[in-house]
């Protein structure tokens, strides 16, 4: 680890103010500690946000607001997340492990880094690590990476479970900045990699994230969230599904999907909800349903499996909404 | 940084510590400007281009530890694990991957089970922090510590104190409610002897319920 300094903020002007000096937010500090100590990254100051007022879980009407700094294991344990959404709450309880998630904060949890194994190996090629050096995996050993929205100069996924969810429910971040605050959908706060890899997410310098709003929508009861892993808990996806869906009358309404472990994104699934609106929720339309999800999917020398794990993991998802009760 | 398996002083002089505290360009800033580190105070220190540098000199942390509380000098690079190891002695907390990967280093931190390893001290002022050490009454066992004995829970015992620091928090959190419970909810400690069974019998026990 280089050596630096850390500073305590109290509000998030002195935050702000202390990002814009070239200060780098440290939360939880379960991503960026272990970068830091393996010199993948290395902030020279660090800005404690932990004292700032951005904690705790609270609903507006039936939307459900989630500071940036609640940790994962009390949203996924609140009576609120429980009621409104509880595939927020499956989706946490299914990443990291109990102890991560005890310190581990929502704002951190959206902005952690890919857990490609050659963004930690220094001397190994890496666009994300260092731009314009070259991407290892994309020759080289990529089981765990994207089959969806890769580019020549990158192909890792975005780790994060709660992304997924958060995608697929249309939740907004709410971010605080030099130039003012403002709002928008979970899925713009995350970039394709395209020719810039190491530019991962859309927040300006110094902005900081405030807060997550999840809207209420009649499919938020029947909602489930699938993870498919190489062990049956503390790993990350291989392929994971979320799946909600609002059924009336023997016909699908609504139909909400995103997933996790395909794309280097979170990767909303709109062709396959399309193909579901106006359906019955059976087996057939689960299935001509998923396999939509492959459109523009293009697999690499290792990751083939993901084209047939997918489309699975997503008829199986969408069965599982259809046993809550 | 690399860290020493074992704290030693000799390594330790004002001059490397001084050095580490301040980010590596000022450093060079500070002893290319001819300033000798030792004249350096606290607090007032100022860069060659005469920008003052925020007091960073060692990062002083107040922890209570096992109901003691100790004031400490540390590196701000250092994790609760290294503090608790290198600069108090208290081994009994065992780095395992330094990663947030295997469990091995489980304290419980204001309560809570955490990963010392990925923990900064200097963010930690003021916290209480349970270890090991600090579960057995005189020479009475915790419940869960007489629970590993009596169901073998550990074979090379490297990762049982992160274990049992770990069940600690899974029975006080309602997550030892069954076999399979246990199993979900401590499977952030990872056992490279494979004594799953006994650990999740000695938890299921100690969380008084014998359903192993
Ligand atoms: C072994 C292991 C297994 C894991 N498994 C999973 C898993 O299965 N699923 C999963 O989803 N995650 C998993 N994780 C990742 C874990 O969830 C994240 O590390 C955690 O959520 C990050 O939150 P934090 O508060 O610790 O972030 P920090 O490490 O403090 O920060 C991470 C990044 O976010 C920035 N940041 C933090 N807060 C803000 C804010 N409010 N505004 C702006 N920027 C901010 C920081 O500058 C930094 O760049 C795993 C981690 C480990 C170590
Ligand atoms: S040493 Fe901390 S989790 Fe492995
Ligand atoms: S007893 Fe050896 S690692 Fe668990």
């Amino acid at each position: 680890m280089i050596p630096f300094r850390l500073q305590k903020v109290r509000t998030e002007v002195d935050a702000i103010a202390a990002a814009r000096a070239g200060g780098r937010y440290i939360a939880g500090g379960t991503t960026l500690v272990d970068l830091m100590r393996e010199e993948v990254e290395r902030p020279e100051r660090l800005v404690d946000i932990n004292a700032l007022p951005l904690g705790g879980i609270r609903t507006e009407d039936d939307q459900l607001v989630i500071g940036a700094l609640a940790r994962m294991s009390e949203v996924a344990a609140h009576p609120d997340t429980l009621r409104l959404q509880p595939l927020i709450a499956e989706a946490l309880i299914e990443g990291a492990s109990p102890q991560l998630r005890n310190v581990a904060s929502i704002g951190g949890n959206l902005l952690q880094r890919a857990r490609c194994p050659y963004l930690r190996m220094l001397d190994a090629p890496c666009n994300k690590r260092v731009p314009g050096s070259g991407c290892a995996a994309i020759g080289g050993v990529n089981v765990g990476h994207a089959i969806l929205g890769a580019s020549a100069h990158c192909a890792a996924t975005h780790p994060s479970d709660l992304a997924v969810a958060l995608v697929a429910l249309d939740a907004t971040v709410r971010v605080r900045g030099p130039a003012g605050e403002r709002s928008f959908p979970v899925e713009l706060l995350f970039r394709l990699p395209e020719a810039t890899p190491h530019l991962e997410h859309t927040l300006q310098p110094a902005e900081l994230i405030i807060e997550v709003r999840v809207p209420h929508d009649a499919s938020a009861r029947h909602a489930r969230y699938l993870k498919v892993r190489d062990r049956s808990s503390y790993e990350f996806a291989l392929v994971s599904v979320a799946a909600a869906l609002h059924v009336e009358k023997g016909v699908i309404r609504t139909a909400r999907i995103a997933a996790g472990g395909v794309g280097t994104r979170p990767w909303r699934m709109r062709a396959s909800e399309q193909a579901l609106v106006g359906r019955a929720p059976d087996r057939a339309s689960f299935e001509e349903a998923a396999q939509r999800s492959l459109d523009g999917a293009r697999p690499l020398s290792g990751n083939g499996y993901k084209a047939e794990l997918l489309p699975r993991t997503m008829v199986r998802a969408l069965e599982m909404t259809r046993e809550v009760v | 940084m690399k860290q020493p398996d074992t704290f030693d002083p000799g390594r330790h002089d004002a001059h490397s510590e001084t050095a580490t505290l301040l980010s590596r360009r000022e450093f060079f800033r500070i002893t290319s400007g001819a300033l000798s580190m030792a004249a350096v105070p606290a607090g007032l220190a100022q860069t060659a281009d005469g920008a003052a540098i925020d007091a960073v000199l060692p990062a002083h942390v107040q922890l209570t530890i096992n109901g003691q509380t100790r004031s400490v000098d540390i590196d701000p690079r250092q994790s609760v694990l290294d503090v608790l190891r290198e600069v108090l002695g208290l081994t009994g907390t065992k780095k395992g991957c330094n990663q947030g990967a295997c469990g091995a280093c489980t304290v419980l931190i204001d309560g809570k089970r955490v990963l010392s390893c990925l923990a900064l001290a200097a963010m930690h002022d003021g916290a209480s922090i349970t270890t090991i050490e600090g579960l057995a009454q005189n020479d009475r066992l915790h419940p869960l510590q007489a629970a590993f004995v009596d169901h073998e829970a550990f074979q090379c015992g490297y990762c049982t104190p992160g274990q049992i620091m770990s069940g600690i928090g899974c029975i006080a959190e309602g997550h030892a409610r069954s076999v399979d419970d246990i199993r979900f909810w401590m499977s952030g400690n990872i056992c490279r002897c494979g004594a799953y069974p006994g650990i999740a019998a000695a938890v299921a026990e100690a969380a008084g319920r014998k359903e192993a």
